[in-house]
């Protein structure tokens, strides 16, 4: 069973999305040990031992993550397929840099595809959290 | 879009997993990053009956320098590490360069050094780097080590020397001399795509501001990394005039015999090619004679 698999059936947790299978689309996309993996090109034992997040321990019930809110503020999902590999993606991104160009966010997302945004919505809202404080970022 | 069923091992110890090797021969295949093999279970065009899943033999990812500036660097080295890694960069500044390259992140937090050598796909940046590099691959079974030179390891499309009891252990990376000028050039439809052709390239200058040694490979243009001895030793000997490369990028082209295929034309292959090579030699050059100036 891959890992995308397990996370969606054994989990329960079917806010990551299968696209391709096969490693391209990025909507299966989730953090292993904080950093950003191809759930869907994973054996789910592989995971054994590991830290894993998902698109649903972002934010609380009550308030959305920062990222949530860019992409709410931004227009950056219509459809929502891709969101959440494309938000899980951008808290790896954070993570590693903090304070991204365009192009580098640009070259950041380009192993995540949304067939309905063009983009520039989703790199707008990804720069937006960047440019404010990442403390309270959890 | 679900793997066929398979039987699963996830050895901790070497040992025991090239026991499994030598049980299973051309029935099992080896997991690692899994960022190639995947793929291809998934959609069901690979249906190994058994995997043996390496990633918890930790002793395989490594990356070591000794004293004679000799790389070494494990077979299950993660190449999102190798890419930050100071000791990589510093070591062999044309290896970093292709890294990046690789995919897209998200690959490289899982693909390994290892994995992208033996699955050998035309287009990997890797096998490439690998061949110019003149790289050493141990191999590993339970009979022992076999050491295979790059140049005799890469045999055809997606084939390489490796036994079915076999492991790639280690990749050995003879020392850099930092005067070389060296180039990696790719193009891809997008970045992060399969590149559809690349040039990797080196050069060494001597004082006198000619071209003592040169490298060249090819990687995109058929089954496996092509190295052009034609366009190499038109370089040699020569001292840099503005039209070398654009003769460069002519014997380039000639030599390159690059399929056709969905992407791209043997065409298209050829004569991009030798723009790229073009492109890198120029590069080379002047990372060459600003080596030469310090």
């Amino acid at each position: 069973m891959t890992l995308a698999d397990f996370v969606r059936q054994e989990l329960n947790l079917t806010g990551t999305h299968l696209g391709c299978e096969h490693g391209v689309c990025g909507a299966c996309t989730i953090l292993m040990n904080g950093e950003a993996v191809r759930s869907c090109l994973m054996l789910a034992p592989q995971a054994d031992g590991a830290v894993l997040n998902t698109v649903e321990g972002l934010g609380e019930s009550q308030e959305l993550h920062p990222l949530q809110r860019a992409f709410q503020d931004h227009h950056a999902l219509q459809c929502g397929f891709c969101t959440p590999g494309f938000l899980m993606t951008a808290v790896a991104i954070l993570k590693e840099n903090p304070t991204p160009s365009r192009e580098e966010v640009r070259e950041a997302i380009s192993g995540n595809i949304c067939r309905c945004t063009g983009y520039q919505p989703i790199i707008n809202a990804i720069l937006q959290v960047s440019k404010k404080s990442m403390e309270t970022e959890k | 879009m679900k793997p066929a069923p398979f039987e699963y091992f996830a050895p901790s110890e070497l040992p025991e997993a090239l026991e499994l090797l030598e049980r299973y021969g051309d029935e099992a295949k080896v997991l690692a990053g899994g960022q190639s093999l995947m793929p291809l279970m998934n959609l069901r065009l690979a249906r190994p009956k058994v995997i043996v899943d390496i990633n918890r033999l930790s002793n395989l990812s490594f990356i070591a320098v000794n004293s004679s500036g000799v790389l070494t660097v494990g077979g299950l080295t993660r190449q999102r590490e190798m890419e930050r890694s100071v000791v990589v960069r510093q070591q062999n500044p044309l290896l970093a360069a292709a890294l990046p390259m690789i995919g897209h992140f998200q690959i490289r937090n899982r693909g390994t050094l290892g994995g992208s050598i033996v699955h050998a796909d035309p287009a990997a940046e890797l096998p490439a780097v690998s061949l110019l590099l003149e790289v050493e691959f141990s191999l590993r079974s339970k009979s022992g080590v076999r050491r295979v030179r790059a140049q005799d390891f890469f045999m055809d499309y997606l084939t390489t020397a490796l036994r079915p009891d076999e492991l790639l252990t280690e990749v050995q990376f003879p020392s850099w001399s930092q005067r070389d000028g060296w180039a990696i050039e790719e193009i891809a439809r997008r970045n992060g795509d399969f590149a559809i052709v690349g040039v990797a390239l080196r050069i060494r200058m001597d004082e006198a501001d000619m071209i003592r040694n040169a490298g060249i490979v090819t990687f995109g243009v058929g089954g496996i990394p092509q190295r052009v001895h034609r366009a190499e030793e038109g370089l040699i000997g020569r001292k840099p005039d503005p039209q070398l490369a654009a003769e460069l990028a002519k014997v380039v082209a000639e030599e390159l015999k690059p399929d056709s295929d969905l992407h791209a034309s043997a065409e298209y292959r050829k004569e991009v090619g030798g723009v790229l090579a073009r492109r890198a030699l120029t590069s080379a050059l002047v990372r060459a004679r600003s080596k030469e100036e310090n």
